[in-house]
């Protein structure tokens, strides 16, 4: 089931939460809406579900105007970051609410409802736990029964906030693969919320990364961050360093580094900024080309599997380079030492000229 | 003892606090009760049973507990509805009603006792309606469980009132999303959480409300085995000199406090099982 | 009461498409709700005023400047004065021992302490009668002294104090024990001594619990009857307190003055509502930002 956004804007008093949002997530698709807190981002994710009304604009569930449908008709599951379980029912009665709650020209028989959920205990790997309560399950196995319970009503759409917010990181990464896994089994059209970059980019099949309450970028998750289209998805995806110069007829100049911009060939004399990831800077003993620029070594920083180097520049300037440990190791780097950082990549924008 | 030590000692004073503590609480508290008890003890147990079953007494018990009982579930009722529409629902004027709920404690019981009295007589505000439709409530059992829904209120109304706020949206969230209609929700999911509470304030007003008493001699008929309430029997037994009576049923009295304490105790445990 | 914790489920308290009933269903729960706080809360509260002031405010003030009432009313300030600090001294010292110490038996001291709150008042007069009375424990060695304890102002004072015993202290065990203990551990490492830690530290942070468990000790000291009734001899003009004047004017028809002592009363109930309110609601906000 597909879901098309149309022209939403949703706003609390005063604030702003969502402006003019149009977005489409294909049918099957595991799409992560990614940003920082505030973004609106969960807005959108209730406003699907029907827990928000919109002030303007309008949502599709496979062409069919939802707008105004109550939450209980949109039959979609939603997963809740602090998972929402009934704790006064076991693990079993929580799966089958859903069921039993149907109308009772709908509602299936209890032999039924018991077979359908025992399947679904299976899918999440937790059919030992039917008779337990809420309080007696960890973490990470309180989200799987929330989500078998979502999916017990066999929505259309399947809705996570923050799924993993609330759990252990070591936690959180398995959780992570196994949504990922039980997705690609299920197909079920799905859109999650999370701030985690990492999450969004292991997890979705799609990103949309939102700001402000506009979306910033859609894509794949090479997509956001082989190309992203704004200096915001830039800076979100990943460690950035920035350098503020000039463009102009396709020549940008920030400080002691001269990037090629053809895109911009058509600009004259415009304030630009050059955006560097961490792990696209090089260090050397000697400087091979024009684009590097000379740079002291102030201090090294060992995180784990990564090398965190930060630097000084000629104009005192402060950038951070990532290395593997192995490149590291391999260059044998001593802090204080005077050497070149080179650019691989480089990402120009130009600022938007205020008159 | 070392483990005593250890933990106590950072913090000072704890010595003579306690020790303080102890003692106030044995010369006010506890010595006072135990001669009650030492007292009654001077009774054989022949004696002890024949004054506390005497018919009086056990009309007494009847017109106590059994008004006790109705006004506890009355209050039961309608405590849940209060503390659901002021938690929940927004109207003028609620924030006034919230505080006017503590008035039965605020107010003194004699206050209570003599305008409860004055509006269910036969020319009060109420009564004087009420009469005509043959429904008695001055001087009667009926008036008696009046004044005991009004010294009750409170409890129910505060116990659940706490509950109620700390809901979480999401649960009902959860259940519409699910497909649950309001009705369903509200049978399913909300009132389990508020059941213990609910359970809680209705022992509370059942357990004041029979130990009452200025409230209620003014509004009551006093009429022995018809509107007598215990502790009315025992301040009559009192100014008669027959201490050994009064004490007696002030013993059997003081148990009945005694088992609905232990049974509101009880009824937290069980509520708790459910928490981590 | 313990402490009023209410957290206000402020996220979405607008119309939450989820969590409203229909218009209708809300309108109805709420007029039954106010017609039942209707006639139990409201009528009554107006009903001591208007008797009072029945006949006017000349005869409503003659009767409160009566010699018996100006005395019933000297004597109800007189216990109050007594047992509130005693009551308070005590809810502070207990709290102090128990919310920042463990030791065993502490929810069997905690039950304790609530002891008088689920006695009936006629037991808790009873009691100090079997002590005090003349055929009490130390009837004989009073009597033989000439010290009246029962039916004189002493046995009033006493049974006060037993029936307003817990106010302070079951206020002030959950707040100090919600507040925990590193703040004052922080000012110990700092130097600071025992008192001063208590005074500079402790006080401040449970000042509206204070006045919230005083307000309410108040308000039962000076509007206890049942216990009261039991151990006075119910002299006019020497062992009445407000209510039991209340009574004795009601027992004798004297209707409207009954109301205007009563009036008293319901004024200070008022009072006390307001105090508590204002209380309650810097107490909750204390511990939010605790």
């Amino acid at each position: 089931m597909s879901i098309e956004i149309e022209h939403i804007h949703k706003s609390f008093g005063t604030f702003t939460a969502l402006s003019d949002i149009a977005l489409t997530i294909p049918s099957g698709e595991l799409v992560a809406l990614l940003g920082p807190s505030g973004c609106g981002k969960t807005t959108l994710l209730r406003i699907i579900a029907g827990l928000e009304t919109v002030d303007s604009g309008r949502i599709l569930f496979n062409g069919q105007d939802t707008t105004s449908s109550h939450v209980r008709e949109r039959r979609v599951g939603f997963v809740f970051q602090h998972y929402a379980l009934f704790r006064h029912m076991t693990v079993f009665e929580n799966v089958a609410f859903g069921l039993r709650v149907r109308p009772r020209a709908t509602r299936p028989t209890e032999v039924q409802i018991r077979s359908k959920v025992m399947d679904l205990l299976r899918l999440v790997q937790l059919e030992s736990q039917a008779g337990r309560y809420p309080a007696q399950l960890s973490g990470g196995q309180r989200q799987r029964i929330a989500l078998a319970r979502a999916l017990a009503v066999e929505p259309q759409v399947l809705l996570l906030d923050e799924p993993f917010g609330a759990l252990d990181a070591r936690v959180r990464e398995e959780l992570r693969r196994w949504l990922r896994r039980l997705h690609d089994e299920i197909h079920i059209t799905s859109v999650f919320v999370t701030h985690d970059q990492e999450e969004a980019l292991e997890v979705a099949d799609r990103i949309v990364v939102m700001n402000k309450g506009k979306v910033e970028q859609v894509g794949t998750s090479d997509e956001v961050y082989e190309n992203p289209a704004t200096p915001f998805v830039l800076n979100f995806l990943g460690n950035v360093n920035l350098f503020h110069g000039r463009m102009h007829e396709g020549q940008a100049t920030m400080g002691g580094l001269q990037v090629d911009s053809p895109e911009h060939a058509g600009t004259q004399d415009a304030p630009a900024v050059a955006y560097v990831r961490s792990h696209d800077l090089e260090i050397d003993r000697s400087k091979l080309d024009s684009g590097a620029m000379k740079a002291a070594i102030k201090h090294i920083q060992k995180l784990g599997p990564t090398v965190r180097v930060t630097l000084t520049l000629e104009d005192g300037e402060q950038i951070e380079a990532e290395l593997t440990r192995e490149q590291f190791q391999n260059q044998g780097l001593q802090q204080g030492e005077a050497v070149y950082v080179r650019p691989r990549q480089v990402r120009v924008f130009v600022e938007d000229y205020q008159i | 003892m070392s483990f005593f030590k250890r933990r106590t000692n950072v913090l000072p004073g704890f010595g003579p606090t306690l020790g303080y503590t102890v003692l106030y609480l044995s010369v006010i508290v506890l010595l006072p009760l135990s001669a009650l008890v030492f007292k009654t003890a001077g009774l054989t147990w022949g004696e002890f049973v024949e004054v506390v079953t005497a018919p009086r007494v056990l009309a007494s018990y009847r017109v106590t507990f059994g008004a006790a009982l109705a006004a506890a579930v009355i209050n039961a009722f309608f405590g849940v509805l209060l503390a659901w529409v002021l938690v929940r629902y927004r109207f003028p004027g609620r924030r006034i009603v919230d505080a006017l709920i503590d008035l039965p404690f605020a107010l003194p019981t004699a206050v209570a006792g003599i305008t409860l009295a004055t509006i269910y007589s036969s020319i009060g505000w109420v009564g004087r309606y009420l009469e005509p439709l043959g429904i008695k409530v001055a001087f009667t059992p009926l008036g008696i469980m009046v004044a005991m829904v009004f010294i009750g209120l409170p409890f129910v109304v505060r116990t659940v009132q706490p509950v109620v706020e700390e809901i979480e949206v999401e649960l009902e969230e959860a259940a519409v999303c699910l497909g649950a209609n309001r009705l369903q929700t509200l049978r399913l999911v909300i009132l389990p959480l508020l059941f213990p509470s609910i359970l809680t304030g209705f022992a509370l007003a059942f357990a004041r409300a029979v130990g009452e008493y200025g409230s209620i001699i003014f509004i009551a008929g006093n009429m022995p085995m018809v509107s007598e309430i215990t502790p009315l029997l025992i301040i009559t037994k009192l100014e008669q000199f027959d201490y050994r009576g009064a004490t007696a049923i002030a013993c059997v009295m003081l148990l009945t406090s005694f088992l609905m304490l232990l049974v509101i105790n009880l009824i937290q445990r069980w509520s708790r099982r459910y928490a981590e | 009461m313990s402490v009023p914790v209410h957290k206000i489920n402020v996220s979405h308290e607008t119309a939450d498409r989820a969590q409203t009933e229909p218009a209708a269903v809300r309108v109805l729960l709420i007029v039954v709700a106010l017609i039942f706080v209707f006639f139990f809360l409201v009528l009554p509260l107006a009903a001591v005023f208007s008797q009072a002031f029945e006949k006017g405010l000349s005869v409503y003030l003659t009767a409160l400047k009566e010699p018996d009432t100006l005395s019933a009313i000297r004597l109800t300030l007189l216990t109050a004065a007594v047992s509130v600090p005693l009551n308070l001294f005590f809810g502070i010292t207990a709290a102090w021992s128990i919310a920042k110490f463990t030791f065993p038996g502490k929810n069997l001291l905690i039950t304790l302490i609530d002891l008088p709150f689920s006695v009936s008042p006629v037991i808790s007069g009873l009691i100090y009668v079997l002590i005090f009375g003349l055929q009490g424990w130390l009837g004989p060695w009073l009597d033989a002294h000439d010290i009246k304890v029962v039916f004189a102002v002493p046995g009033i004072i006493l049974a006060t104090i037993f029936v307003t015993f817990p106010f302070v202290a079951r206020e002030l065990i959950p707040l100090m024990e919600a507040q925990g203990r590193e703040e004052e551990e922080a000012a110990l490492v700092l130097g600071a001594s025992g008192l001063q830690t208590f005074f500079r530290v402790t006080l401040p942070n449970v000042k509206w619990g204070i006045i919230y468990g005083v307000i309410l000790c108040n308000a039962r000291a000076m509007g206890e009857f049942g216990a009261v009734s039991v151990v006075s001899g119910h002299i006019r003009g020497m062992t009445n307190t407000v209510p039991l004047h209340v009574e004795i004017l009601y027992n004798e028809y004297n209707y409207t003055a009954a109301f205007a002592v009563a009036s008293l009363l319901a004024f200070l109930a008022l009072i006390t509502l307001a105090v508590k309110s204002i209380a309650e609601w810097n107490v909750r906000r204390q511990l939010e930002t605790n």
